[in-house]
C-alpha cells in the first residue's frame, strides 16, 4: 500500500494554474517581494559574505547536531526553562496538550508558526478541547475560513480583499466593514486584543535557538509574536531541531540575511529575543519543544543534509516560475516551493506518492540557489532526490514499474547511447518513421507521452541529413 | 513518572538517530566560521545619526532630533498635538524630560506595584528610553534596562515615545550583537528590536502600519548639533 | 588551433544547421574543426530525470572521444553545464579513481561556442550581417549553470544590420526543463505561455539564444501559433554575412 492520499503535484498543477485571480495574486505578491528584495541585497555590499558565513555556521550546527541539541537543553534549563524532546508530531503533540491541560487552559493564542502546521498542533489539540487561535492576520484568515497556507511569509496571498471582507463579516460578527485592508486589519486587531488580554497559554515557533546562551528568537510584523511571547503566564515554543546556532554572535549573521530575503526589508518591524524566564518580566513558565518529526532522516543523507539549513524565508518561493503559476497548494504539503519540494519528500519518506512526485516539480532553471541566503542547492538536492525516487521505484515497482514507458524509454535509449552504430540507427528510425506524423514540413500531433507536448507546440521534424552525414559527406 | 519517563526515550531516540546519521565524522565545534562580513561600520557618528534618522523615516515611524534641553519641550507638544493623557513611565527613566508636562496629565508608574495590563491596555502612550540605535537598519534595541522596563509596557500602549542619544547609534548590525553580549549571556534579560511600528501586508501585500504593537513610534534622537 | 566539436545528440540529429554553422565560423578564423564520430550523447536527460546508473557508460565515452583534444566546443549551454557540473559527480559515482581524473583533466577544455569565441578566442565581431530584429533568450543553463554573462550578447551587437531588441522577463525560464514539460505539462504551458507573450511584445521576427533545446520548446509553440516569430541558434546568425549563410 502506498502511504497517503494526498494527489501528486502533477495531477492537480493544471486546476490551480487556471484559477485566474489565484494567478493573478500569487504573480502579484511574489513579482513585487522579489523586485523589493532585490534591492535590499543589493544595499549590502557584504551580501555574499554574509551568505557564506550563514553557509558555514548551518553546516557546523548539522555537522555536531547531537552536541548542540545538549548544550541547548542545559542553558534554557539553566535559564529556568523546561526542554522536552519529540521524536514525532505525535509526541509533540501530546506532550504540548498536557501542558497546556496542567494549566487547565481551553484557549491558547499562537503566533505562526509553520512547524506546528507542520504536526497538525491545532487539529490535535481541537480534540482535546483546546482551541488554539491563530494571531498572525494571515493565518487568522486562512483558520476562519477553514482553508490551508499558500505561502510561507504570506499564507492568504490567495485570497482577496473582498472574500476577507466577508469572511470577517461573518465570522467576527460585524455588521459594518469596507474592503480597505486598514479596516480589516483593524477589525482583527479589536478581535486579537481582548483574546490576547485574557491568554493564559501563549504557542510560538522559533526562527533560532542559541545553543550557547538558551536565547529563542522570533521574527515578525505585526506585533502578535511579542504579544504571545510576552502576556501569556505560559509560553510553549515548539522548534525544529535544525533551527539551532552555536553562539549569541551567529544572530548577526541571520538577523542580516533573513530580513532582506523574506519580506524584503533592512529589518522587520519587531524581533523578540528571550533567555530562559525573566522574573517580572514575561512568562513565568517556558516550555521548549524540540522537534525530530523526520529531520534526522534528512540529516541521515549527506547530500540532502543541507536542506536543513533552511531558514524559512521563503525567497525562492518568490523567484520561482513553477510557484509562481500554481501557488502553494499545489505542493500538497505545508512547505511549498522549491524548499518544499526537496523537503516533503525528504521528511515524509519516498513510499508517500505526493511528495514523492515534488522533486519533479521543477524545470531546474536554478533561480531559488541563486537567491538562497544560506546557499542551499537547491537544483543539486533536487536531482539527487529523483535518483531516489527512481532507484525506489525500481526497488518497489513490480510489474509496473518495468513497463512503465518514461522507464523504459531511459532504458532503450541509455543503451542507443551507448554504442555509435545503436545510435546511428535510431537517428535513420527517427527520419523513416515521421512520415506518419508528418504534414507540411512540420509535426503538430504525436501519441502517448509525447501528445503531451504536441498539446501546444509543433515538432520540427527530423532534417533529410544528420549532422554527421552532412560531416562525412563533406570530407 | 511515565511522561517524564517517555521524554527521556524521545530524547535518546533522537540522539541516537543524529549519531547514527553523521556516522564517522571529523568536523567538531571548534571548526572556525569566517567571517568575511563586515564587523565594524566605518560611517562617522555624523553619518550615522543621519542614516538612522532617514531609515527610521522610511519605516513611517516619526523622528525629531533634538538637544537635551529642548526635549521637554518637545515632549510636551507631542502629548497635547497627539492628545496624549495617561502616559506609562518604566522604572528609571529620565525626570528632566518630564519637567514641562501639564500636571493635569496621569503617570502611570511601573512601581513599586506593576501596572495590570488593562491599565496599559488603557493607556495612550508610553515613554522610554533605549539600549541601542542600529543606522543602517534604522532599529531601536530594548534591553529591559532603566527607562525601558518590562517588554509589556512598550506593547500594549498605542504610542510608543523612545529617547536615544546619537552615541547610541552604532552604524550596522554586528557592532549592535557584540554590544548585547552581556545582555544575553549575563543577565539573559530579553532583547526586543524595533524597525518602526508594527506593520502587515497579509492583504493582498498592501502595506498597512500598526497592528498589534503600538500604532505609531515617535523617536526623539537627542544630538548637539 | 585544433577544436573538437561535441555537437550533442539533439542538434546532431535536428539542428544539423547549427553544427555547420560553428564548423564554418571557427574554420573562417583559421582553426582546424575535428569531430570524433564516435560520440553520442552527454546523458542530460537520464540525469535530470533520475536515471543517473544508466548514463556512466557515455561519461567514460565522452571521455575516450574527447581527452586528447586541444580544445572542446559546443554549440549547447545545458550540455555543456551538465559536463561542468555533474560528470565529476557521476565519475565519483563510478568509483573509478581513473576515471575521475580524465574527468577533471578534461573539464576546462570544455567550452560552450560563444564562451568559447569570447573569452578563450577573444572574437567579438565574426563579420556577421543580419538585417532583421532580433531578441536574445538567455537559457537557465546559461546563466546560472554556466555563469555566461554577456559573451552571446557582445557577439551579438557587433553583427551588422541587426536590430537587437531586450527581452522583457528574460532571466525567467520557458519552462521547458527536459522532462518536465511532459512529467508536468500544466505547468510548462503556463510558463511557456508566459514566455511567448513577451517574444511578441517585442515584435521581434527571430527569437535566438546559445542553445536549441530551449529555441524547439519555445519555437514549437511560436509555430503552433503562426506568430510569425521564428527561432534560430546564435550560431547560424553568426554565420550570417552579407553574401548570406557561410555553409
Amino acid at each position: 500500500m502506498k502511504k497517503g492520499s494526498q494527489p501528486t503535484f502533477e495531477e492537480t498543477a493544471g486546476t490551480y494554474i487556471e484559477n485566474a485571480q489565484l494567478r493573478r495574486n500569487i504573480g502579484h505578491a511574489t513579482k513585487t517581494i522579489r523586485d523589493k528584495r532585490q534591492l535590499v541585497v543589493q544595499e549590502l555590499d557584504d551580501w555574499e559574505e554574509l551568505r557564506e558565513a550563514g553557509r558555514q555556521i548551518k553546516q557546523k550546527v548539522m555537522n555536531n547536531l547531537d552536541r548542540y541539541l545538549l548544550q541547548l537543553e542545559k542553558s534554557v534549563s539553566k535559564a529556568g526553562g523546561v526542554v522536552h524532546w519529540a521524536a514525532d508530531a505525535e509526541d509533540a503533540n501530546r506532550i504540548i496538550t498536557n501542558l497546556i491541560k496542567e494549566k487547565k487552559g481551553t484557549d491558547v493564542v499562537k503566533v505562526k508558526s509553520i512547524t506546528t502546521d507542520e504536526i497538525r498542533l491545532n487539529q490535535a489539540l481541537e480534540n482535546e478541547g483546546i482551541h488554539a487561535l491563530e494571531t498572525d492576520l494571515a493565518e487568522l484568515i486562512v483558520q476562519l475560513a477553514g482553508d490551508e497556507p499558500s505561502h510561507i511569509l504570506v499564507p492568504a496571498i490567495h485570497k482577496n480583499r473582498a472574500e476577507i471582507r466577508e469572511l470577517f463579516k461573518s465570522k467576527l460578527n460585524l455588521k459594518e466593514l469596507s474592503d480597505e485592508p486598514a479596516d480589516l486589519a483593524e477589525a482583527a486587531r479589536l478581535y486579537l486584543r481582548k483574546n490576547f488580554l485574557k491568554a493564559k497559554v501563549g504557542i510560538s515557533g522559533g526562527n533560532f535557538a542559541v545553543a550557547e546562551t538558551g536565547t529563542v528568537a522570533v521574527v515578525e510584523s505585526e506585533g502578535n509574536g511579542r504579544m504571545c511571547t510576552t502576556l501569556p503566564d505560559t509560553l510553549i515554543t515548539v522548534l525544529g531541531i535544525e533551527k539551532i546556532v552555536p553562539e549569541w554572535k551567529d544572530i548577526e549573521v541571520f538577523m542580516q540575511l533573513l530580513p532582506r530575503s523574506s519580506t524584503a526589508e533592512r529589518m522587520n518591524p519587531y524581533n523578540t529575543f528571550w533567555t530562559g524566564t525573566t522574573e517580572g518580566d514575561g512568562p513565568q513558565k517556558f516550555h521548549l519543544v524540540l522537534l525530530d518529526n523526520g529531520r534526522t532522516n534528512v540529516l541521515d543523507d549527506e547530500t540532502g543534509r543541507q536542506t536543513l539549513h533552511c531558514i524559512r524565508c521563503s525567497a525562492c518561493l518568490n523567484v520561482c516560475p513553477v510557484y509562481e503559476r500554481t501557488g502553494g497548494h499545489a505542493y500538497h504539503s505545508v512547505y511549498p516551493g522549491p524548499i518544499g519540494a526537496i523537503l516533503t519528500p525528504q521528511l515524509r519518506g519516498l513510499d508517500d506518492r505526493s511528495a514523492a512526485s515534488l522533486p519533479y516539480a521543477s524545470s531546474l532553471c536554478g533561480a531559488c540557489y541563486e537567491v538562497c541566503p544560506v546557499k542551499i542547492n537547491i537544483p543539486e538536492v533536487l536531482l539527487h532526490l529523483r535518483n531516489k525516487v527512481v532507484l525506489h521505484q525500481k526497488k518497489e515497482g513490480g510489474f509496473r514499474q518495468k513497463t512503465d514507458p518514461v522507464h523504459l524509454a531511459m532504458k532503450f535509449l541509455a543503451r542507443a547511447f551507448s554504442k555509435r552504430s545503436r545510435y546511428e540507427r535510431l537517428q535513420k528510425m527517427g527520419r523513416a518513421g515521421q512520415w506518419f506524423y508528418k504534414k507540411d514540413g512540420t509535426i503538430s500531433k504525436l501519441p502517448g507521452q509525447l501528445s503531451k507536448w504536441t498539446a501546444i507546440r509543433d515538432v520540427k521534424p527530423v532534417p533529410e541529413k544528420t549532422f554527421r552525414e552532412w560531416w562525412r559527406d563533406r570530407k | 513518572m511515565v511522561e517524564g519517563s517517555e521524554m527521556s526515550s524521545s530524547r535518546d531516540k533522537i540522539l541516537q538517530r543524529i549519531d547514527q546519521a553523521l556516522g564517522n565524522r571529523t568536523d567538531s565545534t571548534d571548526d572556525v566560521v569566517e567571517r568575511r562580513y563586515h564587523q565594524i561600520s566605518e560611517l562617522t557618528a555624523q553619518e550615522k545619526v543621519n542614516l538612522f534618522q532617514e531609515r527610521v523615516d522610511e519605516y513611517k515611524a516619526a523622528t525629531e532630533r533634538v538637544s537635551e534641553g529642548e526635549l521637554p519641550g518637545k515632549l510636551k507638544k507631542l502629548c497635547e498635538e497627539a492628545g496624549i493623557k495617561k502616559l506609562v513611565l518604566p522604572p528609571g527613566i529620565d525626570e528632566n524630560w518630564l519637567s514641562e508636562l501639564p500636571k493635569s496629565m496621569t503617570f502611570l508608574h511601573d512601581e513599586p506595584q506593576p501596572l495590570s495590563k488593562t491599565q496599559l491596555n488603557e493607556s495612550d502612550a508610553v515613554l522610554t528610553n533605549c539600549f541601542l540605535g542600529v543606522a543602517q537598519t534604522g532599529t531601536i534595541i530594548l534591553n529591559a534596562g532603566p527607562g525601558q522596563g518590562r517588554r509589556v509596557l512598550t506593547l500594549l500602549p498605542d504610542i510608543h515615545i523612545c529617547v536615544i542619544r546619537q552615541d547610541q547609534i552604532v552604524g550596522i548590525l554586528p557592532e549592535a550583537i557584540r554590544k548585547l553580549d552581556q545582555t544575553v549571556s549575563e543577565s539573559g534579560a530579553p532583547v526586543t528590536f524595533i524597525s518602526g511600528p508594527s506593520a502587515t501586508s497579509d492583504i493582498e501585500l498592501d502595506r498597512v502600519e500598526g497592528v498589534h504593537g503600538p500604532r505609531k513610534l515617535h523617536v526623539f534622537i537627542i544630538s548637539e548639533s | 588551433m585544433n577544436i573538437s566539436l561535441f555537437i550533442t545528440c539533439f542538434n546532431d540529429t535536428l539542428y544539423p544547421e547549427t553544427g555547420k554553422a560553428v564548423v564554418s565560423i571557427l574554420e573562417r578564423l583559421g582553426h582546424t574543426v575535428h569531430f570524433p564520430l564516435e560520440q553520442t550523447c552527454c546523458g542530460q536527460m537520464h540525469y535530470n530525470t533520475g536515471y543517473h546508473e544508466e548514463i556512466n557508460p557515455l561519461v567514460e565515452r565522452f571521455a575516450d572521444q574527447f581527452e586528447s583534444a586541444e580544445a572542446v566546443v559546443s554549440p549547447s549551454a545545458s550540455c555543456v553545464g551538465m559536463i561542468h557540473e555533474f560528470y565529476p559527480k557521476l565519475a565519483a559515482l563510478s568509483g573509478s579513481k581513473v576515471l575521475q581524473d580524465r574527468i577533471d583533466a578534461l573539464i576546462p577544455k570544455v567550452h560552450e561556442f560563444t564562451m568559447f569565441l569570447v573569452n578563450e578566442l577573444k572574437v567579438e565581431d565574426v563579420g556577421a550581417y543580419y538585417p532583421h530584429r532580433v531578441t536574445y533568450h538567455s537559457t537557465c543553463h546559461s546563466l546560472r549553470s554556466l555563469k555566461i554573462g554577456d559573451a552571446p550578447l557582445r557577439l551579438l551587437r557587433n553583427v551588422k544590420g541587426i536590430d537587437l531588441v531586450d527581452l522583457p522577463g528574460a532571466l525567467e525560464c520557458c519552462g521547458f526543463g527536459g522532462t518536465f514539460a511532459l512529467k508536468n505539462a500544466d505547468t510548462s504551458a503556463a510558463m511557456l505561455g508566459d514566455k511567448i507573450r513577451h517574444i511578441k511584445n517585442t515584435g521581434a521576427e527571430v527569437c535566438t539564444s546559445a542553445d536549441n533545446s530551449c529555441l524547439m520548446h519555445i519555437g514549437g509553440a511560436l509555430n503552433r501559433q503562426r506568430s510569425g516569430v521564428k527561432t534560430v541558434h546564435m550560431a547560424e546568425i553568426l554565420n550570417t554575412t552579407e553574401e548570406g549563410a557561410q555553409v
